[in-house]
């Protein structure tokens, strides 16, 4: 069997693995430069595509055409995803039943940008290995429904990749511990990601490992915490300052960079300053650990009652947990470990990267789908209910959340009114009673049914939930034995046709010149050093002699000359020259901004005095 | 095949659940898809159906009361859905109590949500309740309990009244959950809303 890799497609990082055939053990993939996270993010440029760190740079200088976070689009409808359009740069429409992006004159889906992710680490994975790589088993959050399932799942093949198996997160990240030979027992894993949460628990038990419950919210994570701390930031510029950053969508994106670093630094630190230049004036300020678990209490709260919901639907009591398990980024924050800690009454394992882990893990099950490793196996559920709609918009449940998948499940229909020879089904995904407040999946016409009395008409339906998740549906008409035509109409998502345009676009217009594409990516870093410079000289120019002065305008003006050349090496080389001779500078400047810092600080103290 | 049969076990409500737990793991690491990958499509097609039924069987077995309600479909030829077996009934001793309590149940309902309701109507009919959870529980024991060996020690010519005396069973305890979660819907009580009347 050819060979599968790993891919963790996350919010805000992806990353690839795969097992090492010598020691067993799964191993992450670098690239060139010897990062193993990839950005996900994508940035649609006049020349090309850029993705990753490349695109990251432009997120404040283009805000419009850099998208970030897309995961929470992903299989989503316009109406699911509204009210948190306002807090993203760029413009996302409804488009028959999905979202689209529209970069300039160009309409793209949540897929395709996705993909584009996908086939770098793709590419990575291939020069790694010096050989096509074709297979992946790819993640997805537990609580994913079938719809974001399948975008995952059309991502991949957009991008030129079977994806052979979608695993959930949670349990992806119990593999690889499960590797390292964790205590058989009774497991909670708990991953707060950048943009989604999952809790699930499992028996770890003779090599299997067997979901019992899983929960979540597919729109909670690490995003969620620094919007909370940009709103707060916004409020206090414009008491300090007067100034409205509102709707300065450059503004906004250097907020909420500033915001994410600064709640980083406080995993480790008890207070730390941001200090960030705008158009015409610097905001600097101290901000605390406590400020900000102020500001986010409200949102790690709401984790707890999924995981109440997953130990109530596993018949367990959270003290029958023998041990939990910490799975992304966002479990760093000390204020989620302590809630954690509180909850399941024992200090949780974090032993395993908790940015790696999820992707470690996907190399493991990819290694059990290609037959080298048989002793382990995992059993996952699907995590939402499913049903159908019947009379009155009433739901009635086929296959309850928490069962094992693979799972199937038959219903009979008949016909209401005689010669009737179509009949509607509509499949939704949920907990709810009322068809309307679940999630619709698809729409099912069975036609073709001979012309009979009405009730005469026996037809078996099969509704069955593959190891993916993923629902498929097929029909046979009893009397008869003849399988019914069924025609599908998925409420959200892409149609076969689209796909497959999809699939021929991205080899005819993404193989773009890899000369070219390092040419913007080199030009692209020269544009973020002569703006920053520029900038720092309107605002600092008082605090370096003449002599200095002149060096960086001249630093400067060789590197806006070779910015206009198409000389790699010589645009890389005065890239790194100005930002040499203006090294001081930047020092002083950070100086003099964590003195005013100060200063003001100490005016606060002394008015509160 | 039934899931007993998927199993290889007789038509019989005793079941030792950590065997049966053993069983469905060895079942699962022979059969599972993951490790079938590379057999033919029409195979693999066979495989996950196979490993579909294990499952749906592991789940209707492992737990007493779901054996109970999956053996009353099978034995009356409706193995199709999981859900409702029976309509719930009332149970006949409790009759004069039940009317009394729907009865407030109505008045609170009608007395509109935001009024809620007074501290004394609650007291009573948290009371009522967990007189109710108590009969509830009662009523599972003697299904898992004394139903299910008569049902186990049954000749066939028992076997029906053994089937009468579980839907029987299983109509009021349908009954009393309806009851329980409505008044624990009137206390504002009930956890996150619509989702405890689904569980199974």
């Amino acid at each position: 069997m050819s060979r599968i890799v790993g891919i963790d497609l996350g919010t805000t990082n992806s990353l690839v693995a795969y097992v090492d055939d010598k020691t067993g053990l799964p191993r992450v993939i670098p690239d060139r430069d010897g990062q193993v996270l990839l950005p996900s993010i994508v940035s649609f440029t006049p020349e090309g595509v850029l993705v990753g760190a490349a695109a990251k740079r432009r997120l404040v200088r283009r805000p419009e055409s850099t998208v970030y976070s897309v995961k929470r689009l992903m299989g989503r409808g316009y109406d699911d995803v509204k009210d948190e359009l306002g807090y993203l740069p760029f413009k996302v429409q409804p488009a028959d039943g999905i979202v689209k992006i529209q970069i300039g004159d160009r309409d793209v889906t949540p897929p395709e940008v996705s993909a584009i992710v996908l086939k770098s680490l793709k590419e990575r994975a291939e020069a790694h290995f010096g050989e096509p790589i074709e297979k992946a088993v790819v993640t997805v959050p537990a609580y994913f429904n079938d719809s974001q399932r399948q975008a995952t799942k059309d991502a991949g093949r957009i991008a030129g990749l079977d994806v052979v198996r979608i695993v959930n997160e949670p349990t992806a990240a119990s593999l690889a511990y499960g590797l390292q030979r964790i205590k058989e027992g009774l497991i909670a894993v708990y991953d707060l990601g950048g943009g989604t949460f999952d809790i699930s628990i499992l028996r770890v038990k003779d090599g299997i490992l067997e979901v019992l419950a899983t929960n979540g919210n597919t729109h909670l994570g690490g995003d969620d915490f620094d919007r909370a701390i940009v709103l707060a930031l916004l409020a206090d510029i414009r008491t300090k300052h007067g100034a409205d950053l509102g709707r300065d969508l450059e503004a906004m994106q250097e907020l909420r960079l500033a915001a994410e670093a600064a709640k980083i630094r406080l995993s480790a630190d008890e207070r730390t300053a941001l200090t960030i230049p705008f158009d015409g004036f610097t905001y600097h300020r101290a901000i605390t650990r406590a400020e900000v678990e102020a500001l986010i209490g409200r949102l790690v709260e709401s984790t707890l009652a999924p995981c109440r919901m997953a130990l109530a639907d596993a018949g367990l009591a959270a003290a029958d947990i023998d041990e939990v398990v910490l799975v992304g980024g966002s479990t760093r924050v000390p204020l989620v470990r302590r809630r954690v800690q509180e909850l399941f009454g024992k200090t949780p394992h974090s032993q395993l990267n908790p940015d790696e882990v999820v992707a470690l893990g996907a190399a493991v099950q990819a290694q059990i789908l290609a037959g080298g490793i048989t002793d382990m196996l995992l059993l996952d559920v699907t995590p939402l209910s499913l049903g159908i709609e019947t009379l009155g918009g009433i739901v009635s449940v086929l296959i309850p959340r928490n069962t094992t998948i693979p799972t199937s499940a038959r219903e009979m229909f008949t016909t209401s009114v005689d010669g009737q020879h179509v009949v509607d089904m509509h499949v939704v995904q949920g907990e709810r009673e009322l068809a309307k407040d679940c999630r619709s999946l698809a729409r099912f016409e069975l036609s073709g049914i001979d012309p009979m009395p009405a009730g005469m008409p026996k037809i078996e339906v099969v509704f069955l939930i593959d190891a993916n998740g993923i629902l498929s549906v097929t029909a046979t008409e009893l009397r008869s034995g003849k399988a019914a035509a069924i025609e599908v109409k998925p409420t959200y998502g892409l149609s076969e046709a689209d796909v497959e345009r999809m699939v021929e676009d991205s080899f005819t217009n993404a193989e773009a010149d890899v000369e070219a594409r390092l040419l913007i990516e080199t030009r692209n870093e020269a544009d973020t050093v002569i703006t920053h410079v520029e900038r720092a000289l309107a605002q600092g120019r008082r605090l370096v002699g003449d002599d200095e002065h002149a060096a960086i305008v001249a630093a400067l003006t060789a590197l806006k000359d070779a910015r206009n050349t198409t000389d790699r090496d010589r645009i890389r080389e005065a890239t790194t020259a100005t930002n040499q001779t203006t090294e001081h500078l930047a020092e002083l400047m950070m100086d003099a901004a964590l003195k005013g810092a100060l200063a003001s600080r100490r005016a606060d103290e002394i008015m509160e005095k | 095949m039934d899931h007993f049969e998927v199993f290889g076990l007789p038509r019989r409500l005793g079941i030792d659940t950590a065997e049966l737990q053993r069983k469905f793991y060895e079942l699962s690491r022979r059969g599972h898809p993951d490790f079938h990958q590379a057999a033919p499509p029409e195979r693999q097609a066979e495989i996950l159906e196979a490993s579909a039924r294990l499952n749906a069987a592991y789940r209707a077995l492992r737990d007493p009361l779901a054996r109970i309600e999956y053996l009353v479909r099978l034995e009356e030829g409706r193995d199709t859905r999981e859900g409702a077996t029976v309509k719930p009934k009332a149970p006949p001793e409790l009759l004069e109590e039940m009317f009394e309590i729907q009865e407030a149940l109505q008045e609170a309902k009608s007395a509109g949500q935001s009024v809620g309701l007074d501290a004394g109507a609650k007291r009573t009919l948290s009371a009522q309740r967990d007189r109710l959870r108590a009969r509830y529980e009662q009523e599972e024991a003697r299904l898992r309990g004394p139903l299910s060996q008569a049902w186990d020690a049954a000749g066939p010519a028992d076997r029906a009244g053994a089937l009468t005396a579980f839907k029987e069973a299983l109509a009021v305890r349908a009954y009393l959950r309806t009851v329980i979660d409505d008044i624990d819907e009137a206390l504002g009580e009930s956890e996150e809303g619509h989702v405890s009347h689904r569980r199974h």
